[in-house]
């Protein structure tokens, strides 16, 4: 039986061999979702990108970062322009259909001193180089942290996100990044809504016992029809002579 | 017409049966085997000659008795696993058998005859040492535990404590064995390592010491692993050291005896620790004064300690093992010595003169699949003529058990390998001879239209031969009563059934050991012992190619990984026949962190598995030119990812045309805040029928359907009740996006993680209500698809809307697996393996985050269960209705062909296998379909239709005349 693969442009088949379940128990007396309350000032990180070639990272500075810490972190970007030269090589890079990759520093952002926030390492992230082009530049970056306020991923995407090999005659279209910028936290998953649930039963069995209606018995909803009935009966019985039943019977 | 009436009695006989069908169902479509582990400890139920038990004890943390004659379980006790309830010592007299569990923390008896518990006593605490049956004047009352630094004597009849005494200086010396000889004495014998041994001789009525000595020893550090009490309380001992026996009493002397081994003509093999065997077959009396001495791995000696002087009774060379076994008065020592390559012979000597019994061979056959022997368990009877009979049950390095009787008959085999299942894979059983035959046809190359034609018809032929042979078996059986008719199933007569309803299961288990079993009848068609497996290794089974590709033999290749240094080997088999591939598979010298299988074929169908290195290097197998082609072509869209636990890294690799890889996306989860357990991608097989859902409008919402989503969870590091939680990270294995990142506040692992389609499903404990709570996440693209013919995560900019729902859970779950099927229409329900033994089948119906909380009538347009938080275990919903499955770790499903029916296997202890239909049997006649009826209707409307147009004309050529 042949495999059938409906997705087959990026294909990707993995299997984990082993996950590492050290219990590593460190605590470096911060705790988890506890932010601070003191607004700082804020720092920022430089944003970096490479487009080569041959696909090694040459990462220069793109932009620089503004990040503002805090319970609700805030960013924001300022960025350079493309230089002529940096345009050309990048559709070049798009022609051979190479990467655009960017790459942000590990940061802490709940942090409360300059020295705290900085870790060592990148994070990286990448969008194939002529989806840029064809984009006119204009990407979607998102930085993702956990719950205590490290960075822990970044993302990008352009938009339209497809490469479609249609020619970018302007040069122009490919000097300003029009950069779409967000920061998310993690969202609180939800547990079992039991408050909602009882409630609403509550609220059942209250229409129940405010609609006297519906409790009662049989014969006290119904008692005028079935005494109604009844006396249709009679009068239907005492109406006819029971002769005349006898003599239609012969 | 008497046939007519014939039919229909027939057919109101067919309904009467059709009433019990349920219960005829059992054991039809299902079936379980039952395990017990590797045996630690055996002993044979010797107090009726008639008995035929077996008791073993076994690192599973299982008692349990078997039949000797047929190798069924009498009854089995399944302890709590890990060191909580590892069985320490067995304690075998008469009718009961005394364990101590748990590092001597319980003590319990059992009733042999019926397994029932006779008595259960919680010890204090102290590491166990030792323990062994007290007897006084012939009869066994008591049973003596040995701890750390306390002695205790307890009542065989109901446990009670008689004495509990401290020990002499138990901060210095270790107290290791116990020893009692049936005259009213204890003896505790310790030793402080590398200089004296302390006996210390406590009083059975009422636990006074009467004696406390120590003697001189430098060359000892372990007593039972050096020393053995034997004949009349002499402890002797053998140093490779000193090249020394040494014999000490413990009644009077106060001095070691030393009996250099050379004096006796002896020599230790080098590296090979000597070690002793005494034999002591009644509590109440002395050890024998002959005893088993262990030279080298087949040099084993029967000596015979006579007032102090040791004689050599028999020189055991080669021997494999060697046992004693007593039966009344006698005891015989059963020697194992290799014949040649294929069988080993067993023969009796008897242990007071060495000599060999007559006509007592017995001839082992070494498996060829198997391991080597390991331990001899034997079992002595007296014939009539009062001469020594004995049966063997030999253990096998893989775990196996084979009961041998006289004169190498093997009465049953058990492969308690099976009991510790860590992988597994179903495949397709190959097409019959006939229908091989017909593939092969079109399958060969073309070469001329008259040689095509003959190929045809001699193909013909033997379709028409292999039918005649069918008809001619049909009818050879119908002669035979029912009960006699048996379809035994061979490796021979193997073949794909209509529906693909049976098939092979590959069963990779801890020891090494790899079977094949049919997954109809549950018997095992082949086996496959692989040596030097690591204690720890990871296995992965893939396959590589499948039965579908004739004339090409299906391809299985297992990796094994050794944890610690991470380098790995690969077996190349042939799933069917369990033999060993041609193909040579790479030698790996470089440890692997990932493997893929690609969905790339080479030439001869096998898909092409890569494997990548700690230096990042990608190598592939099979390598030719033609995959390396391939490869170098599609190198662009290949991406991998791996995951560093320990350092919380993901990170994401792509593959270039040189076969090396340059990282393209990094995420980095700190460490001191979560680690990750566990991360999930979707399984590669499976197929979704339907890109959507239609909603009570008549909208379709878009199901979010990337295959290369991965599901990562996380638990905190902060185990504190308050603080703990998990993270749920479903991020793109391609491009690294993260698209959705929940925490479960107060929450607590195991995380159970079934991830398919376009859903999550996860079980945790909840700290804060101390629950089970199980949560759903359903990912949908819209209202709208982005891009309706392909799938690229390079091309999907909108995140897919998030929808998430949590219930309560009642129990605690062990596994879970969602169901699978062909084509993906059936709905899925998922396999929970409760710790209870039971095994579920919810169906994910019920964990769907769209349940309303407020019914509208959309939402019953929709057929949406309203909410409810509480999910509710049904007793309809378990699959395996009375067939426990005991200490349930995975739960395998694959497809069959009817589209409509999946296959289960649940393995852990036990294993067992059955079918399941989440959406009822649509595609399937039931079994009392009522064939008759139908097609009577259809000829009598026929018929009707036929006569009434036949009078219909007559009509009207009537009129027409008028």
């Amino acid at each position: 039986m042949a495999r059938f693969l409906p997705f087959k442009v990026a294909v990707f088949f993995t299997v984990l061999f082993f996950m590492c379940t050290d219990f590593i128990c460190c605590n470096n007396g911060r705790r988890v979702g506890e932010s601070l309350e003191t607004e700082l000032s804020g720092f920022s990180v430089p944003l970096e990108h490479s487009f080569e070639l041959d696909d090694t990272g040459k990462f220069q500075v793109r932009g620089s970062l503004q990040l503002k810490p805090g319970r609700e972190p805030s960013v924001s970007l300022t960025q350079n322009q493309l230089s002529e030269e940096d345009r050309a090589k990048l559709k070049e890079v798009a022609a051979v259909d190479g990467l655009y990759r960017i790459r942000v520093p590990r940061v802490f952002l709940q942090a409360d001193r300059q020295t705290e926030w900085q870790m060592e390492g990148h994070l990286t992230a990448f969008v194939r180089a002529c989806a840029m082009v064809e984009s006119h530049l204009s990407d979607v970056i998102t930085l993702h942290t956990d719950v205590s306020g490290y960075l822990i991923g970044v993302s990008i995407v352009t938009i339209p996100g497809a490469c479609r090999g249609t020619e970018v005659e302007d040069e122009v279209d490919l000097e300003v990044f029009n950069t779409t910028l967000s920061i998310m936290a993690p969202v609180n998953a939800p547990g079992p809504e039991t408050a909602l649930f009882l409630e609403r039963m509550e609220q059942e069995t209250e229409k129940k016992g405010k609609n006297p209606q519906e409790q009662k018995s049989f014969f006290a909803k119904y008692w005028y029809l079935i005494l109604g009935g009844a006396i249709f009966l009679m009068i239907s019985n005492s109406a006819q002579p029971p002769a005349g039943g006898g003599r239609e019977q012969s | 017409m008497g046939k007519l009436i014939l039919l229909l009695l027939s057919l109101i006989a067919f309904c009467n049966i059709v009433a019990a069908v349920f219960e005829d169902q059992v054991g039809k479509f299902d079936w379980r085997q039952q395990y017990v582990g590797k045996v630690r400890f055996s002993h044979f139920d010797t107090h009726l000659q008639s008995s035929k038990k077996v008791l073993l004890a076994t690192e599973s943390n299982v008692f349990a008795a078997l039949n000797t004659r047929t190798g069924d379980l009498f009854w089995r006790h399944v302890d709590k696993t890990g060191p909580e309830g590892n069985i320490d010592a067995v304690l075998h007299h008469g009718q009961d058998a005394v364990l101590v569990v748990g590092n001597g923390r319980v003590l319990r008896s059992w009733d042999i005859s019926v397994g029932g518990l006779n008595w259960e006593i919680v010890l204090d605490s102290g590491s166990f040492q030792s323990a062994c049956l007290v007897g006084q004047q012939g009869t066994v009352k008591h049973a003596a535990v040995l701890k750390k630094s306390v002695i205790s004597l307890h009542y065989l009849s109901n446990g009670h404590q008689k004495w509990i005494e401290n020990l002499p200086e138990s901060e210095t010396v270790n107290y290791q064995a116990v020893h009692s000889g049936g005259n009213g004495q204890v003896y505790a014998l310790g030793v402080v390592p590398h200089s004296h041994i302390a006996i210390v001789a406590y009083s059975v009525e009422d636990g006074e010491i009467i004696k406390q000595i120590s003697v001189d020893a430098p060359w000892l550090s372990n007593i039972p692993a050096s020393c053995a009490v034997i004949g009349q309380g002499m402890l002797t001992c053998v140093d490779s050291t000193t090249m020394s026996l040494y014999t000490l009493d413990l009644y009077q002397q106060l001095q070691m005896t030393q009996i250099p081994l050379q004096a006796l003509g002896l020599e230790v093999d080098p590296d090979f620790h000597p070690y002793l065997v005494s034999h002591q077959p009644n509590p109440a009396r002395q050890p024998l004064s002959e005893f088993l001495l262990h030279l080298g791995p087949d040099h084993h000696l029967l000596l015979q300690l006579n007032n102090g002087q040791v004689v050599t009774l028999r020189d055991f060379k080669p021997a494999l093992l060697v046992a004693f076994a007593t039966t009344g008065e006698k005891t015989v020592a059963a020697v194992m010595s290799p014949k040649n390559k294929t069988a080993c012979s067993i023969n009796l000597f008897s242990a007071e003169t060495g000599r060999r019994l007559l006509d007592t061979t017995l001839i082992y056959t070494v498996d060829p699949t198997g391991g080597k022997p390991e331990r001899l368990h034997v079992q002595a009877f007296l014939k009539k003529d009062d001469s020594v009979g004995y049966r063997v049950m030999v253990q096998t390095e893989d775990h196996a058990l084979t009961f041998i009787q006289q004169p190498g008959r093997v009465m049953w085999t058990r492969e308690e390998a099976l009991s510790h299942v860590m992988t597994m894979e179903m495949v397709d059983l190959p097409l019959t001879g006939t229908q091989a035959e017909l593939e092969g046809e079109f399958g060969k190359k073309a070469d001329g239209l008259t040689s095509m034609v003959l190929k045809r018809l001699s193909s013909q032929l033997i379709m028409l031969q292999a039918w005649v042979a069918h008809l001619w078996k049909l009818f050879y059986d119908a002669r035979k009563p029912r009960s006699q008719v048996k379809n035994e199933v061979s490796i021979e007569n193997l073949s794909r059934d209509e529906f693909n309803l049976q098939k092979m299961m590959v069963m990779v288990t801890a020891s090494g050991k790899l079977f094949g079993i049919d997954s109809k009848t549950g018997s095992i068609l082949w086996k496959h012992y692989l040596e030097n497996i690591p204690d720890n290794a990871a296995f992965n089974l893939m396959v590589q190619r499948t039965t579908a590709h004739f004339p090409h033999p299906p391809q299985c290749t297992l990796l094994i990984k050794d944890k610690d240094s991470g380098l790995a080997t690969l077996h190349v088999f042939n799933p069917i026949f369990g033999r060993k591939s041609q193909v040579a598979p790479p030698v790996l010298s470089q440890p692997i962190l990932q493997s893929l299988l690609l969905p790339l074929m080479d030439q001869d169908y096998a898909k092409v598995l890569l494997l990548v290195d700690d230096q990042y290097k990608v190598s592939a197998f099979p390598s030719t030119k033609n995959v390396i082609q391939q490869l170098q072509e599609t190198a662009a869209s290949i991406f991998f990812y791996l995951v560093d636990s320990s350092q919380g890294r993901l990170s994401g690799y792509r593959l270039r045309t040189d076969l090396s890889t340059e990282q393209v996306w990094e995420v980095v989860i700190p460490t001191e805040v979560q680690k990750i357990v566990s991360v999930k991608g979707k399984r590669s097989n499976e197929h979704v029928h339907s890109q959507g859902r239609v909603m009570g409008d008549r909208s379709v919402l878009y199901k979010y359907l990337n295959p290369n989503l991965l599901a990562v969870v996380t638990e905190s590091t902060d185990l504190h009740q308050e603080r703990s939680f998990i993270g749920i990270l479903l991020i793109d294995g391609v491009t690294g996006r993260i698209f959705h990142e929940a925490v479960q506040r107060k929450a607590r692992g195991p995380v159970h993680v079934v991830h398919s389609e376009n859903w999550v499903v996860y079980e945790y404990w909840s700290t804060k209500s101390r629950r089970n709570e199980f949560s759903v996440i359903e990912l949908y693209e819209g209202m709208e698809l982005y891009n309706s013919t392909v799938f690229s995560s390079l091309d999907r900019p909108h995140a897919p809307q998030v929808l998430q729902q949590s219930y309560i859970f009642p129990s605690s779950i062990s596994t879970m697996e969602a169901t699978l099927t062909e084509k993906g229409i059936t709905s899925r329900h998922l396999l929970i393996g409760l710790p209870s033994g039971g095994i579920m089948s919810l169906p994910k119906m019920f964990l769907d985050p769209r349940r309303p909380e407020i019914v509208s009538e959309q939402s019953r347009e929709e057929n949406l269960i309203p909410y409810a938080p509480e999910l509710i275990i049904r007793t309809e919903w378990f699959i395996n209705y009375n067939q426990t499955v005991s200490r349930v770790r995975g739960i395998y499903t694959a497809p069959s062909g009817l589209e409509s029916t999946c296959l289960v296997v649940a393995y852990g202890l036990d294993i067992y296998q059955t079918r399941v239909y989440p959406s009822k049997q649509f595609d399937v006649l039931k079994d009392d379909y009522d064939y008759m009826l139908i097609s009577s209707v259809l000829f009598a409307l026929f018929f009707a239709t036929m006569i009434s147009k036949r009078l219909a004309e007559v009509k009207l050529l009537n009129r027409a005349w008028r």
